[in-house]
């Protein structure tokens, strides 16, 4: 059984369409890379698909009540909001909210939950700091950690390593690879490339509102999409530290 | 540290509140003995001080409560909503409204022709500017449309309630319309109480059952919204809930500004600055404060009947100075 199904997505602005057409189809145990330009609707097919915009075609998330839907995906925005000074385990808790009724006080259970996403995301340190003491990446993190938190089959998440340094945004990336072992899978839209390649079992590369390619690193990131779609070229190899993806220069097209 | 002081809180507010209460019954122009007063209270005969302890003190220091609690929860309500610790009531121009409306009674005479008729009017004012909002916001309006929309809302009330002063044919109505528009909690009976009160509390609860949702708009609506929080449901329900506590408060109490402002500000580090606790901790606040000003009207100016309102600016408006320099300093 699928995660999530989209079929014909389409989202208009204005006129023009942000997001056309796309069908996509993630199966439990993936980390599925979504790449593209700025602009190419990456952030819009996400919000889309969870229903936080309107738009046409199927997507098999909006089909759910908003309760079940929020155990079912979390969302990790790329807009990193934290709007008052709360403690960071407070912060991370409210990943929990999905999971308790009216007026109930978290259980043993959400507590666990809550402390694995903190030791996850690298915060016991920080866990009674207020969030909005913290830098920019950590702040990132604490974010990172409150959709774990949320302990759901599918993340979504929009750019989460943005601003992270180099060891933290390896360890999140590992992070979404031991989830996709216990069957969560996450779809993570990247600008780092060479993270994709060496991260994600798929990458899904969307060009002008459209889903130009969907596959295996090795056949998305090829000479051609790199030059039709981001205008570059790039060194691809595969050698005994996996898959080594470099950007190389500014392709014009003539 | 926070958890601990988090604890005590609610404790120590109910407890500063009866104390309050009780400051508040004993204090008055009679200058009846304390013993004297609560004998009175409970067990007096009809004569003069029980008269004046259950007829006038009474309600006068029950309204203080229920005024201070729904003022202080609107206000961290709102704040919360808005993630905006400058936010209040009158932002949205539901006071301003409420106030409209009761100035319309007051001047047209309708106020005179029966008990009820000012509370009634003020709630109606306030119940107008929460379905305007609602409309001009939008079923998909943000915070900040609807922040645009009260603004919008404020102004129109504001300019109403000049021009009915302005064209007021009686210069009597317009020195009592701008009497009442100062708040006070004086000359107040358990008439009302009983208009105010069923309203307050439906805004309430309605208010308090945003807890959890409030507390998941911390990390924007976006993220709130995929964690399960029905945002249009939590937007209605907010602003009916405001309405319900700013209307009835103004309307048996006038404009009194800054509660619902300078107590969450005070209150927010010791609930770990969470807005579901702060709406709570707030409204208890809210009640101490505005009990603790009016004693204090009572105490600086006995002769000269001194307004809540004017004396809750005077200490609020530095207070909130201060708090928007701090605010800015610390870049919340």
């Amino acid at each position: 059984m699928s995660l999530l199904t989209l079929d014909a997505l389409t989202v208009i602005r204005g006129e023009c369409p942000v997001v056309e057409s796309a069908s996509l189809t993630i199966s439990p145990g993936e980390v599925v890379g979504l790449i593209g330009p700025n602009g190419a609707g990456k952030t819009t097919l996400m919000r889309a698909a969870l229903g936080l915009l309107p738009h046409g075609g199927l997507s098999s998330l909006t089909q759910m009540p908003a309760r079940n839907r929020a155990k079912h995906v979390a969302w990790l925005p790329q807009a990193r909001e934290i709007a008052w000074p709360v403690a960071v385990e407070t912060l991370v808790t409210l990943g929990r909210v999905p999971h308790l009724n009216a007026g109930q006080t978290p259980t043993a259970e959400d507590r666990a939950a809550v402390s694995h996403a903190i030791q996850t995301m690298d915060l016991t340190a920080f866990k009674d700091r207020a969030a909005t003491q913290l830098s920019g990446g950590e702040q990132a993190r604490v974010l990172i950690a409150r959709a774990l938190a949320q302990a759901t089959p599918l993340i979504l998440a929009d750019e989460p390593v943005a601003g992270l340094d180099p060891g933290h945004q390896i360890a999140t990336m590992e992070a979404f690879r031991a989830l996709s072992r216990t069957g969560t899978s996450t779809l993570v839209s990247l600008h780092d490339l060479g993270l994709a390649a060496r991260h994600c079992d798929r990458l899904i590369l969307m060009d002008r509102g459209q889903i130009g390619a969907d596959g295996p690193p090795e056949t998305v990131l090829t000479q051609q999409h790199l030059r039709d779609t981001f205008g570059i070229s790039a060194h691809l190899s595969r050698g005994e530290h996996g898959l080594i993806f470099q950007p190389l220069e500014v392709v014009r097209d003539d | 540290m926070t958890r601990t002081m988090s604890r005590a809180l609610f404790p120590l507010l109910i407890a500063l509140v009866a104390i309050l209460f009780f400051v508040s019954l004993l204090t008055g122009p009679a200058g009846f003995g304390p013993g004297e007063s609560l004998r009175a209270l409970i067990s007096g005969q009809g004569d003069a001080v029980t008269l004046v302890m259950r007829e006038i003190r009474l309600p006068r220091a029950i309204l203080g409560i229920l005024v201070g609690l729904s003022l202080g929860m609107s206000g961290a309500a709102l704040q919360g909503y808005l993630r905006n610790p400058l936010a209040e009531p009158g932002l949205i121009g539901v006071s301003g409204s409420a106030a409209l409306g009761a100035v319309i009674a007051l001047q047209t005479g309708i106020a005179a022709s029966f008990a009820l008729a000012l509370p009634l009017a003020a709630l109606t004012g306030a119940l107008i500017a929460t379905l305007l909002i609602l409309a001009l916001a939008g079923p998909r309006g943000g915070s900040l449309t609807l922040i645009l929309a009260g603004i919008a809302i404020s102004a129109l009330a504001s300019a109403l309630l000049s021009l009915v002063l302005n064209l007021s044919p009686n210069p009597f109505a317009v020195s009592e319309t701008i009497f009442w528009m100062l708040g006070s909690l004086s000359d107040r009976s358990f008439t009302h109480v009983w208009i105010a009160l069923p309203f307050m509390a439906i805004g309430w609860a309605l208010l308090l059952s945003l807890g959890r949702s409030l507390d998941a708009l911390t990390l924007g609506e976006d993220a709130a919204s995929a964690l399960g929080i029905r945002l249009k449901h939590t937007r209605l329900t907010l602003i009916v809930g405001i309405a319900a506590c700013v209307g009835a408060a103004t309307a048996v109490a006038g404009a009194i500004g800054f509660v619902g402002l300078v107590v969450p500000h005070i209150l927010r580090p010791f609930v770990g600055a969470r807005p579901g606790r702060l709406m709570p901790a707030s409204a208890l606040g809210g009640a101490a404060l505005v009990l603790a000003a009016d004693i204090a009207t009572r105490l600086i100016l006995p002769e000269r009947d001194l307004k809540l309102g004017v004396l809750m600016a005077i200490v609020g408006a530095p207070l909130f100075l201060h708090l928007i320099y701090k605010t800015r300093r610390e870049g919340i």
